[in-house]
């Protein structure tokens, strides 16, 4: 057993800044004869290093544009870094933008089987799951309904749901500690609690600080795509604090 | 290196087989005869097909419809893998965004529920072999080989079709045109041999998908499709050669996909 979860090792993320909005091939042929395909780089994230402990939940702090999004990207495996690599030991599942992946035709039970596809688990593990997962987005009347037919709540409850009864060893939270209804909340944040104590593996982005420091242990500062601080949650939160005044 | 790859691919079998369901699933849901529809679509254009070129040209030959239903058979499987994979990776940017999976599965899922519903759609053909008298022999079983070819053509065609479509929507709408020149040059409702031999004949030569829609009519009306062995030669190679471009031009560009999504 490896005794760190995640390794980033040097990660550097270089954006092309004009390139991104080039889709017709009539565009690219004028700007290609005018020559105007200038690229104009930018790093969003610059020589990042850092390792994180199996069982530690790490608070990723930053302004907004300090490049916290892109980080989480790059560690789901999303983009791939232009420098440096990332090293994932265990099964890592991602809650942002919670239901992004479903498929609005299909059904909550039919979006069930494709989303824990999606995060490569096999289907006798979504059978033994199945009914947990139901059951905790409380969608039992329901699950046999087209997910066009959801409500935005009931979906992400779904989404929360598949994401967390699938028992990650890694996971990615981007302020979804905000789900559904004052009820589902609780319960939520209940239950990622009680996936802290099964020393589970955590990123937490949020930009509230007390949030962080309610649910971390470590933390690390993110300005202008560089890491500035890394360590224990007091520290990180010190400098932060410091930082933001 | 290579047992990575095997191993990645054995984790996400599952999502290859959910993906091949939904797009069997999703193409005919709300539809009354649902799945009834991939024997019924080649029943009712064969027959139009066959009303138009033996009725109004005085064809004589009895068994055209089962000429034309090979033809068409083939190529529909060509045309909807093809754009079915050339718009998959676009179809799930949202997972793309989200989720790292190998991206290959989305069209090798596309390439595949085409090939499942094609094969469902042969049973028609069956139908009709029956129905029109034309009954099979040993070379009837040659008929694999075409069908091979034809499954690798496409899956390269749609790998290479859908890293373009990526960098260049255009491409979905060129892809269109493309595909009818390619139609009017597979022989499907017309006699093949009278336009091989014409001045434009070499149209016709170079067209791979032409040569297996050959090989298979072949093979289906008891022929040695290796009498003339170029017909064979010419659509294997360019079908094995059409995969390696595909796989090698994807694998080169997945990691930009994500900025252009």
């Amino acid at each position: 057993m490896a005794k760190y979860a995640i390794e980033v090792n040097d990660v550097g993320m270089k954006f092309n800044l004009s390139q991104e909005k080039l889709d017709s091939l009539k565009e690219y042929v004028i700007k290609m004869l005018k020559g105007q395909l200038k690229y104009n780089e930018f790093w969003a994230l610059k020589n990042v290093n850092f390792k994180v402990e199996k069982g530690d939940r790490v608070g990723i702090l930053g302004l907004n544009g300090a490049g916290k999004s892109t980080l989480l990207k790059v560690i789901a495996g999303v983009f791939k870094p232009t420098e440096g690599s990332v090293v994932r030991h265990g099964r890592l599942v991602p809650l942002l933008e919670l239901g992004a992946g479903f498929d609005s035709q299909y059904t909550g039970a039919e979006n069930i089987y494709l989303y824990s596809a999606v995060l490569g688990y096999s289907k006798e593990f979504v059978d033994r799951k199945f009914d947990e997962i139901v059951k905790f987005a409380e969608l039992e009347k329901f699950i046999d309904v087209p997910i066009k037919n959801y409500s935005s709540g009931m979906k992400t409850r779904l989404g929360f749901a598949i994401a967390t009864q699938v028992e990650p060893d890694i996971l990615i939270l981007d302020e979804v500690l905000s789900v559904g209804d004052a009820k589902f909340r609780k319960k939520s944040e209940a239950k990622i609690m009680s996936m802290f104590k099964s020393n589970v593996t955590v990123l937490f982005v949020s930009h509230s600080l007390d949030q962080v420091k309610r649910l971390c242990n470590k933390a690390i500062i993110l300005e202008h795509g560089q890491l500035i601080a890394s360590g224990d949650i007091d520290e990180v939160a010190a400098i932060y604090e410091e930082k933001t005044k | 290196m290579l047992k990575k790859q095997i191993d990645t691919f054995k984790r996400y079998r599952f999502l290859l087989r959910e993906l091949v369901k939904k797009g069997i699933k999703l193409k005919y849901r709300r539809s009354y005869l649902g799945i009834l529809w991939t024997l019924l679509e080649p029943i009712l254009t064969t027959c139009v097909l066959t009303l138009v070129f033996s009725g109004f040209f005085h064809k004589g030959d009895k068994t055209f419809p089962v000429y034309i239903l090979t033809g068409r058979l083939l190529y529909t499987f060509f045309s909807s893998g093809s754009k079915a994979a050339m718009k998959s990776i676009r179809a799930h940017a949202g997972m793309i965004k989200k989720v790292y999976v190998p991206k290959y599965i989305y069209p090798l899922s596309s390439v595949l529920f085409n090939f499942v519903i094609f094969a469902i759609s042969l049973i028609v053909l069956v139908g009709a072999l029956f129905i029109f008298k034309v009954y099979p022999n040993w070379w009837t079983l040659t008929a694999i080989l075409p069908l091979i070819m034809l499954f690798l053509l496409t899956l390269g065609a749609g790998m290479i079709l859908s890293t373009l479509s990526v960098f260049f929507r255009d491409l979905e709408y060129l892809w269109d045109v493309g595909l009818m020149m390619i139609m009017y040059t597979c022989a499907i409702f017309y006699d093949d041999k009278a336009m091989i031999s014409s001045a434009n004949g070499w149209v016709f030569k170079i067209n791979p998908l032409f040569a297996i829609i050959k090989d298979f009519r072949a093979a289906i009306y008891g022929e040695n499709m290796f009498a003339s062995p170029a017909w064979v030669i010419m659509p294997a190679v360019v079908s094995v050669l059409s995969v390696v471009i595909g796989v090698l031009m994807f694998k080169k560009n997945q990691d930009k996909f994500i900025l252009h999504i």
